[in-house]
């Protein structure tokens, strides 16, 4: 029992932090500028797509794909926010989601009618593959690998905002908009870096996500109800929060499909609007 | 709302009010057109039923979306709630549709009673969240309980009796045509009536500013909690429809699936105006029985190419557009 605990606590863990790498990207710029990106989910299914093209067609090694992953989502996304959504940060919370959603619907077709609609094959490199055994309970080694890759990447979010002049901007922006524009600081130019910074790390996590959950056309759409959970239990604008509400939803995702499989997503769903009927604005949301 | 009705204001609104219940010629044409798919497509009147079941769907959304303004991705589970007890009811030797019908309705309006309680407290994206979750909470429990549902197969053994014990469903679906265009019919005369009521109008006022309709003395919580109710009894009404002409209940009516398809077809109509979630169901649903021999997710792409088409270029729909269309006409007429 206390070795399934672990188990479980691992697993789940380490799902979190793929979560959170999901995520993390929307939470910061929905907490500045209010705009309801549902496409986030789009952005990271074309780091895995990407990575899986490079992987398999070009041979490249696993490691050398994920900058790539990262920096195609991260591009796109400078392209769509210049084309598209800088004429709705003013629109409405409906028009916002009618508009996102058309973008994941869009790119759900595309990425069926360029890759098909079988599941992605990658192979990770032999050192990543296996488990090591502690006591008596086996843990998978690409699961440390992914919490250790999202432990440094949140560290290293951490210290960009919290210790550097553009997170000071980036920090004043999430807390007053107009308080910030009012000091000068051109929040349009910011929002768009920290827009490209967090749909590239969507797309890093979606590179990464392959091997523990698989890759196909409808992952936009997929995963797209996980992360909208981690953001709004997370509270938006918040690291922390998403960090929080990640491990959280991927441990409870884990412990509800080891120890009660029948009841399905049920156990999720009740956990999330369980904390949002306590706290409306997240965990760690300030408004 | 009495001090509106006793100073000269209060005649002004009544006159304004009356004037705006008054039926409009294009009104008529529209009602009367939707007869004619029995003279000129009777083979297609199964396919015009499903339209009418989803014009009522969007009909419940649009009052609650397009004249409370609360955004709800989780519709689908009255619509779900409905058939499921039209189905269940039906099942278990209750076939009578005209009861089966209203119990539906209750059974959904009573569960949504009871998430307004809830629901109406919040608002932007926590508001999404809650209905979405609440949705999902209800669909994954369907499935968990097969023996009641019959899970991921469908309920079996649906057996609706003839309407009025004389007009049974064929298979052509005149019977189920009828019946769900008088249901929606009937439903549409009932939401028109609350949307140019005072009432109607408070719930315009609560959408466009709920901190002013709170200073003006307006009870919001109240008038939400009561809209929602009402709007999740006509999704249920629309959910039994779907039960009772097809004779079968599917976990995709509980599903997310159905929420956004609902919430598709009101935008391409038109958010906010009675018409807008027929037209957009008619348009809608005959484009994708048009396409039904493509691959579904290409059908997506399509999907998404309106949906990004609507936002940029026609906010408010087909009909908010049309009315554009006819308000810049009219100016240059005379």
């Amino acid at each position: 029992m206390l070795g399934s605990i672990a188990g479980v606590l691992y697993d789940g863990f380490a799902y979190g932090m793929l979560l959170f790498l999901l995520s993390v990207g929307l939470s910061v710029t929905l907490g500045m500028m209010n705009f309801v990106n549902l496409a986030h989910g789009a952005f990271a299914m074309l780091g895995g797509y990407v990575a899986v093209t490079l992987m398999n067609r070009l041979d490249w090694p696993f490691l050398a794909t994920l900058p790539v992953a990262f920096l195609a989502a991260a591009a796109a996304s400078i392209v769509l926010e210049r084309v598209l959504y800088r004429r709705f940060y003013k629109a409405s919370d409906l028009d916002q989601c009618l508009l996102t959603i058309g973008i994941v619907f869009v790119s759900i077709a595309s990425a069926a009618y360029v890759f098909g609609t079988e599941q992605a094959v990658v192979r990770t490199p032999a050192w990543l593959q296996g488990s090591f055994v502690v006591g008596e309970q086996t843990f998978g080694v690409y699961r440390l690998f992914l919490i250790v890759v999202a432990l440094a990447l949140a560290a290293g979010l951490v210290g960009l905002l919290e210790f550097t002049r553009f997170g000071a901007k980036v920090r004043a922006a999430v807390d007053n908009q107009r308080m910030a524009r009012g000091l000068g600081i051109d929040v349009d130019r910011v929002f768009a870096l920290t827009f490209a910074l967090g749909c590239g790390l969507a797309g890093l996590g979606g590179a990464l996500a392959i091997e523990l959950v698989g890759l196909n056309h409808t992952f936009a759409f997929s995963y797209l109800i996980y992360v909208l959970i981690v953001v709004s239990v997370g509270g938006l604008g918040s690291i922390g929060g998403s960090f929080a509400a990640a491990a959280l939803l991927g441990v409870s995702t884990v412990a509800g499909e080891y120890w009660a499989p029948q009841t399905g997503s049920f156990l999720i769903y009740f956990v999330m609007v369980a904390i949002l009927m306590w706290r409306p604005l997240g965990l760690f949301g300030k408004r | 709302m009495t001090s509106l009705t006793s100073a000269g204001a209060g005649d002004d609104l009544k006159i304004w009010l009356t004037k705006r219940t008054r039926w409009r010629g294009a009104e008529i044409v529209f009602w009367l057109a939707c007869l004619l798919p029995y003279a000129l497509t009777p083979d297609y009147l199964q396919l015009a039923s499903q339209i009418a079941i989803s014009a009522l769907f969007a009909l419940s959304l649009d009052l609650l979306l397009g004249y409370a303004g609360v955004l709800s991705l989780g519709h689908a589970a009255f619509f779900g709630l409905g058939a499921y007890t039209a189905g269940l009811l039906a099942a278990h030797g209750w076939g009578e549709p005209l009861t089966g019908l209203a119990a539906a309705g209750l059974v959904a309006g009573v569960c949504g009673f009871l998430a307004s309680l809830i629901v109406v407290r919040f608002r932007g994206l926590a508001l999404i969240m809650i209905t979405l979750g609440l949705a999902q909470m209800l669909a994954s429990a369907a499935n968990s309980v097969s023996w009641l549902t019959g899970g991921a197969d469908g309920l079996q053994g649906v057996d609706v009796k003839p309407l009025f014990g004389v007009f049974s469903f064929d298979l052509w679906g005149r019977t189920a045509y009828a019946y769900s265009l008088a249901v929606l019919f009937l439903v549409f005369l009932l939401v028109r009536r609350i949307t140019n009521s005072p009432f109607g109008l408070s719930l315009r006022g609560i959408r466009e500013n709920g901190v002013r309709m709170a200073a003006l003395g307006a009870p919001n919580q109240a008038h939400l909690r009561k809209t929602f109710t009402i709007a999740a009894g006509i999704a249920g009404l629309a959910g039994a429809l779907l039960t009772q002409t097809t004779e079968t209940v599917s976990l995709q009516t509980l599903g997310f699936q159905k929420s956004a398809d609902v919430l598709v077809m009101l935008v391409l109509g038109g958010v906010g105006r009675l018409y807008g979630g027929l037209v957009g169901a008619i348009i809608y649903m005959i484009a994708r029985d048009q396409f039904s021999d493509m691959n579904p997710e290409y059908w997506f792409f399509w999907i998404g190419l309106m949906l990004i088409g609507v936002v940029v270029f026609l906010p408010g729909g087909i009909l908010g557009g049309l009315s554009l269309l006819t308000r810049s006409w009219k100016r240059r007429a005379p």
